[in-house]
């Protein structure tokens, strides 16, 4: 009985140490209880308060009914919702995962063992997922009010939660990539929310400043351009690519397509140049997240010192970065 | 089974190694002495792998670090001077955890586990919380971690760091026992000491650079250490301590209830001569004894005037 709860080591493909450790160990604290438990509470009061004040407004108007077209608009709601949630989330939990061991001073330890800095950096990562993942999932039965009412498609469903899962992969692998760079979990945990920040409001809101000026320009001439290419970098934005999956027409019209018929089309889907660029984006950051995990070996290092530079440049500029010191040399 | 060659580590623009070399043989137990900063833990963490030389070679049973750490992992025991535990994990899921980590088979694990921790006193510790654990308790958790593969070099900084009396006592057996098991072990330790005759070299490095190196009586003798002689009189202490002060090779004097103490720098005649004369004065000496000359006066002798003590 006990021998199962034991970790399945060398011969288990699928759970190696570190994930085995990280998904017991987490469980193991009351944080997470506490996390998923006001997570869910947020997310449902939403909901409460949204269904709440639409019966308030339409009382006035048509009589109490809740009909499928305020049950879409409860199921954007809650989506939206739950995406900023998940931009909270997923840094609080991913830009401390490698900063916090170095922090606990385990990480040189783990470093010593036969586990690969590959494995270290995405068993961290597919454990924090998971946790992320079940806080998602968690909420499901909120999102059952919305079926109650019908209006939309559980494939939509489907594809709003698959986007939510790339969304946690993406702000997961920068937090991993912070906390690998930074020594101290605090400026990780800063620099993981700023670029999140970059990604969730900078890219909206130069998108609309972009989409002011454009329209401007489009009163000045005598045929407006069919297209303007301003709709790319609202495909950057996450809200952006999401609301494109409940709404296709989004595509074209962040485009600022004017005449929308079947040859008039989106040169490219929000969503999907989405998860195209940030794919692109999610693997450099796991790759440096990796290289930079254990010591990394600068060629052009080696042999600048074997001349004996009474000072070394290259040496000195990494000083901010984490190199690997486990510990300042020694104390005094 | 360790080779270390002219390497060097700089940290922006302070000299933590400057060209050591060093050469350990298989199952000598090598102790680390020096201040604090002088380039001890910045060695021990170049040969775990965790830190990369700016230059020179270092070994570890032929396998170069930087070239092939996993090799030279596989047959490490590394204990950091300061280390972390999980804190939510038993006892025995820590040693699993980390034999996991190594990849050795469960199987293999629930036969070794109960062997470790016999071994460093933690049998009846399985079940408790590492949290819950003293610390010396956790020293020892660890030092059985660094053991869970097997390794063929033990690389231990600061083992005893922390300790009391007793808890460093029970921490010298242990390394006691892994000696007559053959491991090679590099140990930095304020307990050297203590440890002085399991020790079979030492290293003496200060400002990044080697000072001393060798078997432990030859440096104490290429030191010139001076000899500590307690005396212990029935009467007239202070007398003769005034005395002594002007005796040939006498360096200090002390004299307190415990008796004279006398730092002596003369060899085994002139000690002989010293002794005649107290005698010829007619003290009345109940003792006259050499007092055992540690690895800790060495240090404080090579390391003399430096300023980083």
């Amino acid at each position: 009985m006990k021998m199962k709860t034991k970790f399945g080591g060398g011969s288990n493909l699928w759970i190696n140490p570190v994930l085995d450790k990280e998904f017991r160990l987490r469980m193991r604290t009351p944080r997470s209880f506490v996390a998923l438990l006001s997570y869910i509470l947020i997310l449902g009061l939403l909901a409460i308060g949204f269904i709440y004040v639409t019966l308030g407004l339409q009382d006035q108007q048509s009589g109490m009914r809740f009909d499928p077209s305020v049950s879409r608009s409860l199921f954007y709601v809650l989506s939206i919702a739950q995406l900023v949630l998940i931009a909270f989330m997923t840094p609080a939990l991913t830009a401390g995962v490698i900063s916090g061991e170095r922090e606990k001073q385990t990480l040189n330890i783990l470093l010593t063992t036969q586990q690969s800095s590959t494995a270290i950096v995405l068993s961290k990562l597919v454990s924090s997922l998971a946790f992320m993942m079940l806080v998602v999932l968690a909420t499901l039965p909120i999102y059952s009010i919305v079926f109650l009412y019908g209006g939309i498609s559980p494939s939509q469903l489907i594809q709003v939660f698959l986007f939510y899962i790339f969304t946690m992969l993406l702000l997961g692998s920068i937090g991993i990539m912070c906390s690998t760079l930074f020594k101290r979990t605090i400026v990780s945990v800063i620099t993981t929310y700023g670029i999140s920040l970059v990604i969730f409001l900078i890219t909206g809101i130069v998108y609309l400043l972009l989409l002011r000026v454009v329209q401007q320009s489009y009163y000045s001439v005598a045929i407006p351009p069919t297209y303007s290419w301003i709709g790319f970098i609202l495909g950057l934005n996450p809200a952006g690519a999401l609301i494109s999956i409940f709404e296709p027409t989004l595509s074209s019209q962040a485009f600022l397509m004017t005449n929308m018929n079947a040859q008039n089309q989106a040169p490219i889907s929000l969503w999907l140049e989405f998860v195209l660029v940030y794919s692109v984006l999610i693997i450099v950051a796991l790759w440096i997240a990796i290289r930079r995990i254990r010591p990394v070996r600068r060629k052009s290092k080696n042999r600048s010192s074997k001349s004996n530079h009474p000072v070394n440049p290259s040496t000195s500029t990494q000083s901010d970065v984490a190199e690997m010191t486990p510990n300042p040399p020694e104390k005094s | 089974m360790i080779e270390i060659k002219d390497l060097s580590k700089r940290y922006g623009n302070f000299q933590a190694l400057d060209q050591i070399s060093l050469n350990i043989e298989a199952g000598t137990v090598f102790g680390f002495v020096g201040p604090n900063g002088a380039g001890k833990s910045t060695t021990m963490s170049i040969l775990a792998t965790l830190l990369l030389p700016d230059s020179g070679i270092a070994k570890v049973s032929g396998f170069d670090v930087t070239r092939h750490p996993k090799e030279v992992r596989r047959r490490i025991g590394y204990m950091p001077d300061f280390f972390g535990v999980y804190d939510q994990f038993k006892t025995d899921e820590y040693l699993h955890f980390y034999g996991a980590s190594y990849g050795i088979a469960r199987a293999e694990r629930e036969q070794l586990i109960p062997q470790l921790l016999e071994l460093v006193n933690l049998s009846d510790k399985k079940d408790a919380y590492v949290d819950g654990l003293s610390r010396g308790m956790k020293q020892r958790l660890c030092l059985a971690r660094s053991l869970v593969h097997d390794p063929e070099v033990l690389i231990l900084d600061e083992p005893a760091s922390g300790l009391d009396p007793r808890a460093r006592i029970e921490m010298r057996e242990i390394l006691k026992e892994l000696k007559r098991m053959g491991k090679t072990i590099i140990i930095s330790s304020h307990i050297l000491p203590e440890l002085a005759e399991m020790v079979d070299q030492i290293g003496v490095i200060e400002h990044g650079r080697m000072v001393a190196q060798g078997k432990v009586s030859d440096i104490q003798s290429r030191m010139r250490v001076n000899r500590v002689l307690h005396i212990r009189t029935m009467s007239r202490q202070d007398e003769l301590a005034e005395k002594l002060q002007d005796e040939p090779y006498v360096s200090r004097v002390l004299s307190d209830a415990n008796g004279i103490q006398v730092h002596f720098s003369g060899q085994d005649a002139e000690q002989m001569q010293l002794l005649r004369r107290i005698l010829d004065w007619e003290y009345e000496v109940v003792s006259f004894n050499e007092a055992q000359t540690n690895l800790e006066d060495v240090f404080l002798e090579i390391t003399k005037g430096g300023a980083a003590i």
